[in-house]
């Protein structure tokens, strides 16, 4: 019993950020929008790319913030 | 006859040929076992895992369909990309455990983990028939894929001349993955990334610079869209809302449901590999949303294509010499080979393990049991090749959507049985059997489209009929779990216990 609750309270909150890239692209009334452009790109479509970066991002954060030895 | 292209598409065949051979003594492990030659002896890196789980998820057909998608209907079809978003987030804090309790209790296949949990072979007969039932198609859409490369080199789509290509390479695939197993796969894995990363990284410089850059190639794209019929959206239109979201969503639920996503996970050698690989198969997302966006540049280009599916092979040709149309094609083909070896041997490891091991032959030895399953990996890959020869391709796709819909019907077993055993394992029986039921009615309700227009207190969402079925699913177990356990039924013995889901 013991063990179980050393294990509950090691939750990182650090998994929280992996909330993010779920909140960001699971609702395209947020970003299904031709302007602004970047490099010709429509903001509907760099926006999506630029939240593959952000995603992989946060989760390599999470990565080595709940690094297991 | 395109003979350069089809010089060097045969030249890299032999190759990745030679090496599925070869891979048998990779690492070598006793073949004999089902654990060696179907998981690879649980022994895959972070930098292995990466290609196997690249190969598995990144296939054939996402290259050729999925801009095929964008070049006919336009901004929906990008919707692969937020799903490629949202699943490794997903990856990283699920798979670990289901790693784990695999690892310490010699689980081959999400089924055997169900079985052990619930202590139900009805639930894992449920499981592995819903797994080898989704994967089916899925391999024969990787043919599909080959084909419309190979009929871009100018042979006739039609009639033994036309699919002999196709069953040659079908058939050296299936010999090799029945020597070697897993590792086949695994190490030609590593040539087909770098050849579709070459691939890729010369098309979306090349092609920008021919048609006046990435400005002009969507400015063409949304005046040819508008043109189509029905026309195509530019930009998602607030109708589809609901469905992009839902088809991104539920289908990255599923996705690592699929038993060859799950044979990737389970042939990594820690924890921190999957983690690791979470965090860094994003890069891949990044290449998908380009490739993406050849649909765009086909447009463009005014590709003028009979099917979606001939689009991209079509806009290779007119944009690049001969030789490295070849190249691009042999990645492709490639790309199908490697998906279609790795599902094979998920559902050969699915029906030895818990078919044929639990209902047929349950004292087989381990010898018996992995030679059963380099068996099933054959037929299961002569059951996709005579599926395309005879059906239309069609059919594999709709079989695929509905795939999509079935597969995700394992989640509250599977993926909620990873956290808690606290559902009635009769209980999930029946939800799975409702869930499937219903979804299935919704994608023929709707001519096989996977989107469904609920009605619900009269106001209509339209969103994705598997993460519709799901619910219903969920609601159903959810209840009968209560009914049961008033009813004084008691759940099977779990095998797992707490610990074994984050040992390392």
């Amino acid at each position: 019993m013991n063990t179980e609750k050393s294990r509950k309270s090691k939750f990182s909150f650090w998994y929280v950020l992996l909330l993010v890239p779920f909140i960001t692209t699971l609702f395209p009334g947020m970003y299904a929008f031709d302007e602004p452009r970047l490099m010709g790109f429509p903001f509907f479509y760099w926006y999506q790319l630029a939240m593959i970066l952000l995603s992989g991002v946060l989760t390599i954060i999470v990565y080595v913030k709940t690094k297991e030895k | 006859m395109n003979w350069t292209a089809l010089s060097v598409f045969i030249l890299f065949f032999i190759f990745v040929t030679v090496i599925g051979f070869y891979a048998a003594r990779w690492r070598k492990g006793d073949l004999t076992q089902l654990d060696e030659w179907g998981l690879a002896g649980r022994r895959f890196g972070t930098v292995v895992t990466w290609f196997l789980l690249g190969g598995d998820l990144y296939t054939a057909y996402t290259f050729i369909a999925v801009p095929a998608l964008l070049y006919g209907a336009g901004a929906m079809g990008f919707f692969a990309v937020p799903y490629t978003i949202v699943v490794y987030p997903f990856i990283f804090v699920v798979m670990p455990r289901l790693w784990s309790v695999s690892r310490k209790h010699g689980y081959v296949t999400a089924s055997d983990f169900v079985r052990g949990r619930y202590n139900s072979s009805t639930l894992a007969l449920a499981v592995a028939i819903t797994g080898i039932l989704a994967t089916m198609p899925y391999i024969a859409l990787q043919l599909v894929g080959m084909q419309a490369v190979i009929s871009a080199m100018g042979f006739k789509n039609t009639g033994l001349a036309g699919e002999l290509p196709l069953i040659i390479a079908f058939a050296i695939l299936a010999v090799y993955t029945y020597s070697s197993g897993l590792r086949a796969p695994a190490s030609i894995a590593i040539v087909k990334d770098v050849m579709i990363y070459i691939t890729i990284i010369v098309a979306v410089i090349v092609i920008p610079m021919k048609l006046g850059g990435f400005g002009t190639i969507f400015d063409s794209a949304k005046e040819a869209l508008s043109t189509h019929n029905p026309p195509g959206s530019f930009i998602l239109g607030k109708g589809s809302f609901m469905a992009y979201g839902t088809l991104a969503f539920g289908s990255a639920l599923a996705l690592f449901l699929y038993p060859h996503s799950l044979t990737g996970v389970l042939s990594s050698n820690s924890r921190n590999t999957i983690k690791k690989n979470a965090a860094i198969l994003p890069a891949y997302s990044l290449v998908l949303g380009f490739i993406t966006l050849l649909g765009f540049m086909a447009l463009a280009a005014h590709v003028n294509a009979k099917s979606g599916n001939d689009a991209i092979p079509a806009l290779f040709l007119q944009m690049f010499p001969d030789w490295f149309s070849g190249f691009a094609f042999a990645a492709i083909a490639i790309g199908a080979l490697v998906p279609a070896a790795i599902m094979s041997i998920a559902a050969a490891n699915l029906f030895t393990r818990n078919i044929y091991r639990e209902y047929i032959n349950p004292n087989c030895s381990p010898k018996q049991e992995s030679g059963m399953a380099k068996l099933i990996s054959l037929l299961v890959k002569v059951g996709a090749l005579g599926f395309i020869i005879f059906f239309p391709k069609e059919y594999a796709i709709n079989l695929q959507l509905l795939g999509g819909i079935w597969i995700l019907q394992t989640f509250p077993s599977v993926i909620i049985g990873l956290y808690t055993n606290w559902f009635n394992r009769w209980a999930l029986v029946i939800g799975w059997f409702v869930g499937m039921l219903a979804g299935t009615m919704m994608a023929f309700s709707q001519n096989l489209k996977s989107i469904y227009p609920l009605h619900l207190f009269g106001s209509t969402i339209t969103g994705y009929a598997a993460l519709y079925a799901l619910i219903l699913n969920f609601i159903v177990a959810i209840i009968l779990t209560y009914v049961f356990k008033a009813m004084g039924m008691n759940n099977g013995k779990d095998q797992t216990t707490e610990e074994d889901y984050k040992a390392a």
